[in-house]
């Protein structure tokens, strides 16, 4: 989330897209109910099914699953056309004057530089032009035919009503009622937020489509603002800090990259992540690169990281292609991965085609499973009748299956949506013999430590190398691996202005990532943490819930990254000479000497607006984009591309082009493409989703959710069921290319036909909690019937559209 | 009369049958004032924790028996919601508010176990077991499949042929020291819950 | 407003007067169900189960959102889902939590012929006592909303008590604690009147016009009140009764002087045993029942 749970008050609309808040998150949605009801705003969602949230709605519009960048599209469009934007904002905070390269070229749905044989593009050509200067070229008075705001009013003049009420099957009125809600918030003094969450991540274009809902935002003025934002919901207590901490294949923690096979050179690498400001005077946070880098290194490898060994550069593995889990699961089902670690992570049920996940797992020589539950994947080699038919003589597989501490039974720090880093207490002790999960890893590192020293074997530098500076090396506490990942001075710290004042003292937690060095004298596991635990101790434990403003910031509870910012790019929430747009929820504004106010400046503290430092740091352009450069796998502006399973078979935008029906540049692999089913065979479109009632495979062993929700089900619409000769109760079966599940049917007015290119076109809904372990009834893993393909950028899979057919049973 | 539906009629003559008949036939229960149910939480250790579900992170309190005295084990028997918590406010969803039952699951595993080849049961075995196979499993594949340099002779150090998934309810201090461990392995095959 | 054991103003089946000196300083608690900020997410029934150390059957799904399907002695509040269509043609999902009304006039303590299984506290609390319950069901049949329900196992009455003993030490019930989204609040009646009529303010300002609080006077008021949508038409969320009153076959037998009362019971008791000597228990025929419901419309009407 750009902004935090509590700001969700502070919005005069709401969007709610790609998500089902009500439902995922019903104690974050307590404040759109409260902003309803205190703040009189309005309430839109949009969404395949008529959801939960919807009935809480001021205004509701359906939409076929994967036509949201057709929807947003139109919206920007609308905005555009209707001269719905914040002038002010969008002129000074984006890229909207810049001029882009004469050679970029948008044609048939395809951008400059594609590779069709790779499906994946040379993206040189998205790129602004440069000039004499080095900077980036600008047209403050947009007259450009190549700046940023012509080509993007051209690329969207095609998404029209019309266009959209076709493609996305959305009435038009209704559609139009969405833009002139949100169309009202582009003055200074209204925001609207939007939420997702996975509604718009599990598409093959789910980058894109989030990408397009920001630049809503961004033409309203809504990022940076109280009560505005991008607002991501994310599905798990602490998926923000996994994701924080960089356990995800291509990351160091802290959003740090790991180098590629190309990258040998140390200084190479740094230089190429260092990045120097686009425009003058610009911040570019992004050039203090080399600092997170070395103290993370050091806080790693300690005395072994020195500049000599380039902070033990060749620890770092280096990467030669993609090691996300679908490409690694793939790799597991060629027979290429002999051992698998799932932690906490079901994947036999989390990930797409069960089928294939069966048949990968089944080729690994060890599975090791740590888990509080008895998860599937555990017992991935069992049969379980009709839910998991497999013949566990034939599985080789050897599986330790290890038992850990749940949450109340364990301490330390879980990052929240609103980047709120908080601290939990142990209340009781685990069952059995189960242990936590930091004793587990230890447990097996002090083992492999021990057995390299002894017998050697494949580069031990790393493994005997590094730090483990902990009181009780079986057993590390929580306490001291926070220490560690906020980070303290190795040696005295020296203020830069003036060498003579030290800062931070050898040995003492450092304040935040201002101190961070890159000679070495400073150590921290995850820079965006840095200050979570200073000389003032644990400030994630804080616990003081007061709200001076009444805005909604409680700046004294816990601590959120980064630098106990609570509301991102909070500069743009005031006007070029840094008075507040709307001062009656103010954020920061500038003083005369420095920016203050009821959050921490995301800015240079003392920096005088006269100066034109855009509120965009983290950007080397010190704005917004709406032209993502090289950022993006498809291209720098969103553009519709149907699901890879799409009720058309074309893509309505650009119907001759065979290339470009789906994402050009997603992540598919080849057999996994001849598994995809066509629309004569599997006529219906497919969504799936959790329920309230239950949290993803977990609370089927949880008697109380059973209780509340006991049998797997699916959706269909009453029109439909009619068709099938099916009533509410009866059992279906649901089939895809890739396999069937059957259910009760739960037979619905909240899903309706939707006509899309003039033919009728039926959702059906398919929550994914079942499975053959569990309290609940056992049912069967809904991802038997999902597709194994994923988006261009994350990897992500396609779970929110693919095609079915449904039978009475 | 008009509005006693014949199912109400049936209702209160059918289910005279036994009961009333005792009240006729003399037996009285003991005529006792009200007591309301003794409230549970008197004197329970309180301990505040996050609900592990999804990222709202509801602050909870869970009350355990036992006053964490040296002789009493601790085990939780109410968890609900955290009155100060600035998001939560005390409310609690329904996975939430069924947490209990998540921490007395009979679903949680006990003791390490493994699975042999081709076996279709699970043996129980010690931790130490469990580890020094882990730890062997893991030094015999990296040993045998460690990529130190590639085709082109560049410095690679990876290792790919054993991958993990790590959670994502664990807590930052899990997960830094898993990907600390992992990635020194030279583990590149790695990702958590974000990817799906 | 916590409860001790002599704050009580009425005890079934009892001639003598109960202890009300200290009622006039008590104050009247309510619940206020505000149905336009229910999203029907369930957690007041977690929360009810989990508090009060129930747990029901792991049933089956029929077709619905609706589990468990119905009030059990395990479950004290279920939430009734229904899919309306308006006149205008938009879909509204009516989400009813149902449960006690805790009534300010208790049908069912009325009809309870033992003495003081059911008692009503001075805060307006209808609490039942299952020590004292000798299970006749007479409070089922005297509840104008269908509510308590015969436990299987012991052959006692149960539902909602408010959460009592939450209550009595000052803390509000489970229920009003969890709900995530402030449907369900606990306070004095009188506050939660005006917020009520707040809240009808908001809703007749986005389109509802017919936005009003359900709280009958037929049962004296209740203890629980709901904020609807549509209050010209509650039959809509789930059957909500239209003008619940007291049973009067109730009245009929309570308001007699204490002996006939008895003399009443005995009588049906004597009725109710020959009956099932001569035909064994008796199924309701469907098209007896049929007809019932059609006689409870009109009655609505």
């Amino acid at each position: 989330m750009t902004n935090h749970w509590v700001d969700i008050k502070n919005a005069d609309v709401v969007l709610i897209m790609g998500g089902n808040a009500a439902e995922a998150h019903p104690c974050g949605f307590k404040w759109v109910v409260e902003a309803k009801a205190h703040n009189q705003a309005k309430l839109i969602v949009v969404d395949p099914r008529f959801t939960r949230s919807a009935s809480v709605a001021d205004l509701y519009c359906p939409i076929r699953p994967g036509s949201d960048i057709a929807f947003l599209g139109g919206v920007i469009n609308y905005l555009l056309a209707n001269e719905a934007i914040h002038r002010e904002y969008v002129t000074n905070y984006t890229d909207f004057s810049f001029v882009v390269r004469e050679d970029f070229a948008f044609k048939d749905g395809l951008y400059s530089g594609y590779d069709e044989a790779k499906h994946s593009y040379d993206k040189s050509s998205w790129e602004y032009e440069r000039g004499k200067d080095g900077y980036v070229v600008s047209d403050p008075t947009l007259a450009h035919p190549r700046c940023v705001y012509n080509l993007l009013k051209a690329h969207y003049a095609r998404y029209t009503p019309e266009m959209v009420e076709r493609v996305c099957g959305s009435p038009k009125d209704k559609f139009l009622e969405v833009c002139k809600h949100l169309a009202s918030t582009a003055t200074p003094t209204r925001a609207a937020t939007i939420m997702y969450a996975l509604g718009w991540t599990q598409h093959s274009t789910g980058s894109q489509i989030i990408r397009t809902g920001a630049m809503v935002q961004l033409l309203l003025g809504n990022i940076g603002i109280a009560g505005g934002g991008m607002n991501a919901l994310r599905g798990h207590s602490n998926i923000q800090g996994l994701t924080d901490l960089g356990l995800m294949a291509n990351l160091l923690p802290g959003y740090l990259t790991l180098p590629k096979d190309s990258e040998q050179d140390y200084g190479a690498y740094i230089e190429s992540r260092t990045q120097k400001p686009l425009r003058p005077n610009q911040m570019s946070y992004w050039q203090n690169y080399p600092r997170f880098h070395v103290s993370l290194m050091k806080a790693w490898y300690g005395a072994a990281a020195t500049a000599e060994n380039h902070w033990a550069y060749d620890f770092l593995p280096k990467l030669d292609k993609g090691y996300d889990m679908l490409a690694v699961f793939d790799r597991m089902f060629d027979g290429q991965l002999n051992g698998y670690f799932c932690q906490g992570f079901n994947p036999l049920a989390a990930a797409p085609n069960k089928a294939k996940m069966t048949a990968a797992f089944s080729k690994l020589k060890y599975l090791v499973v740590m888990d509080p539950l008895a998860t599937e994947t555990s017992e991935f080699w069992k049969n379980h009748g009709e839910f998991h038919d497999v013949d566990a003589a034939q599985i080789d597989t050897e599986v330790i299956r290890l038992p850990t501490t749940c949450f109340a039974e364990e301490e330390g720090a879980l990052v929240s949506s609103g980047r709120w880093l908080q601290w939990h207490w142990k209340g009781a002790e685990p069952p059995g013999e189960a242990r936590t999960d930091i004793a587990i890893i230890a447990g097996i590192y002090r083992r492999l430590r021990k057995l390299y020293e002894t017998e050697g074997g494949a580069y031990p530098d790393p493994i005997l190398k590094m730090t483990w500076p902990y009181a009780r090396a079986e057993e590390p506490s929580p306490e001291e691996i926070a220490r560690e990942y906020s980070g303290k001075a190795l040696a005295d710290v020296a203020d830069p202005k003036d060498p003579k004042v030290v800062v931070r003292k050898a040995g003492e937690q450092l304040a935040g990532f201002a101190e961070l060095r890159d000679d070495g004298s400073t150590a921290s596991g995850c820079w965006i943490f840095a200050g979570c635990w200073s000389e003032a101790g644990n400030l994630m434990a804080r616990r003081d819930n007061s709200d001076p403003t009444g805005i909604g910031q409680t700046r004294n509870w816990a601590w959120a990254w980064p630098a106990n910012r609570r509301v991102l790019y909070n500069r743009a929430s005031c006007d070029p000479a840094g008075k507040p747009f709307n001062p009656a929820r103010k954020l920061v504004a500038w003083n005369g000497k420095a920016w203050a106010g009821a959050d921490v400046p995301d800015f240079k503290a003392d920096e005088d607006p006269a100066g034109g430092m855009g509120p965009f740091i983290m950007n080397p352009e010190g704005v917004a984009r709406f032209f993502a450069r090289g950022a993006m796998a498809e291209g720098p502006f969103p553009e519709h591309y149907e699901p890879f399973e799409s009720p058309l078979g074309y893509n309505p935008l650009h119907p001759k082009e065979p290339r470009v029906v789906a994402s050009p540049a997603a992540r598919i692999f080849k057999k996994d493409r001849e598994a995809l089913g066509k629309a004569d065979a599997f006529p219906c479109v497919a969504t799936t989703y959790r329920l309230t009632e239950h949290f993803h495979y977990w609370t089927k062993h949880v008697r109380l959710n059973a209780i509340v929700q006991p049998e797997q089900f699916v959706e269909i619409g009453e029109v439909h069921a009619k068709e099938l000769g099916v009533r509410a109760g009866d059992r279906v079966k649901v089939s895809s290319n890739r396999g069937s599940i059957r259910a009760v049917a739960v037979v619905t007015k909240r899903i309706k036909p939707l006509t899309i290119e003039g033919k009728p076109v039926h959702t059906v809904g398919i929550p994914i909690h079942w499975g053959f372990k569990g309290v609940a009834k056992p049912g069967f893993i809904a991802n038997t019937l999902t597709p194994f393909v994923g988006d261009g950028n994350t990897q992500t899979p396609e779970f929110k559209a693919f095609l079915v057919k449904v039978e009475r049973v | 009369m008009a509005q006693l539906s014949r199912r109400d009629f049936l209702k209160v003559s059918g289910a005279t049958l036994a009961a009333s008949s005792l009240v006729v036939l003399g037996f009285t229960p003991e005529t006792a004032l009200a007591e309301v149910r003794q409230f549970k939480l008197a004197r329970a250790t309180e301990t505040r924790n996050t609900c592990p579900y999804c990222s709202v992170a509801c602050g909870i309190l869970m009350y355990s028996y036992g006053d964490r005295a040296k002789n009493a084990r601790s085990s939780v028997f109410h968890i609900e919601g955290d009155p100060d918590h600035p998001v939560n406010r005390g409310t609690l969803c329904p996975k939430g508010a069924g947490l209990l039952d998540f921490v007395h699951s009979d679903s949680r595993l006990r003791y390490p176990e493994y699975r042999a080849p081709k076996s279709n049961e699970w043996q129980r075995i010690s931790w130490d077991e469990a580890l020094d196979k882990v730890a062997k499993l893991m030094k015999a594949d990296r040993d045998a499949h460690f990529v130190a340099k590639n085709p082109d002779g560049q410095t690679v150090n990876r290792w790919t042929s054993t991958g993990m998934l790590a959670a994502s309810a664990s807590s930052n201090e899990t997960a830094y020291l898993t990907h600390k461990v992992m990635r020194s392995l030279g583990i590149v095959g790695f990702d958590n819950q974000a990817r799906v | 407003m916590p409860l001790q054991s002599l704050d009580i103003v009425r005890r079934s089946a009892t001639t003598t007067p109960s202890p009300m000196a200290r009622a006039a300083a008590e104050v009247a608690v309510a619940k206020l169900i505000d149905t336009s900020k229910c999203i029907g997410c369930k957690a007041c029934q977690t929360a009810c189960m989990e508090w009060n150390d129930l747990r029901d059957e792991v049933g089956s799904c029929a077709g619905t959102y609706d589990n468990p399907r119905d009030l059990t002695d395990q479950s004290w509040t279920v939430m009734r889902f229904s899919e309306y269509e308006n006149p205008k043609g938009d879909l509204e999902w009516l989400i009813r939590k149902d449960g006690c009304m805790h009534c300010a006039d208790p049908g069912c303590l009325k009809a309870c012929p033992s003495p003081g299984a059911i008692v009503q506290y001075a805060n307006g609390i209808v609490d039942f006592h299952e020590e004292h319950c000798i299970g006749c069901g007479y409070c089922v049949a005297g509840c104008p909303f269908d509510v308590p329900r015969i436990s299987k196992k012991d052959g006692k009455a149960y539902k909602c008590t408010l959460c009592s003993d939450r209550v009595a030490v000052g803390l509000e019930p489970a229920c009003v604690k969890t709900c995530p989204t402030g449907a369900i609040t606990f306070g004095t009646k009188e506050q939660l009147q005006h917020d009520a009529a707040e809240r009808i303010v908001d809703l007749k300002s986005r389109g509802y016009e017919q936005a009003g609080l359900y709280d009958p006077a037929g049962v004296g008021g209740t203890h629980v009140m709901y904020v609807l949508h549509h209050a010209d038409q509650p039959a809509l969320y789930s059957g909500l009764p239209v003008a619940p009153r007291v049973s009067p076959v109730v009245r009929l037998w309570k308001g007699a002087a204490k002996p006939l009362a008895l003399g009443a019971i005995a009588l049906a008791a004597i009725a109710g045993l020959l009956n099932y000597v001569r035909v064994g228990a008796k199924e309701v025929d469907p098209a007896d029942e049929a007809a019932a419901e059609r006689e409870k419309e009109k009655a609505h009407g």
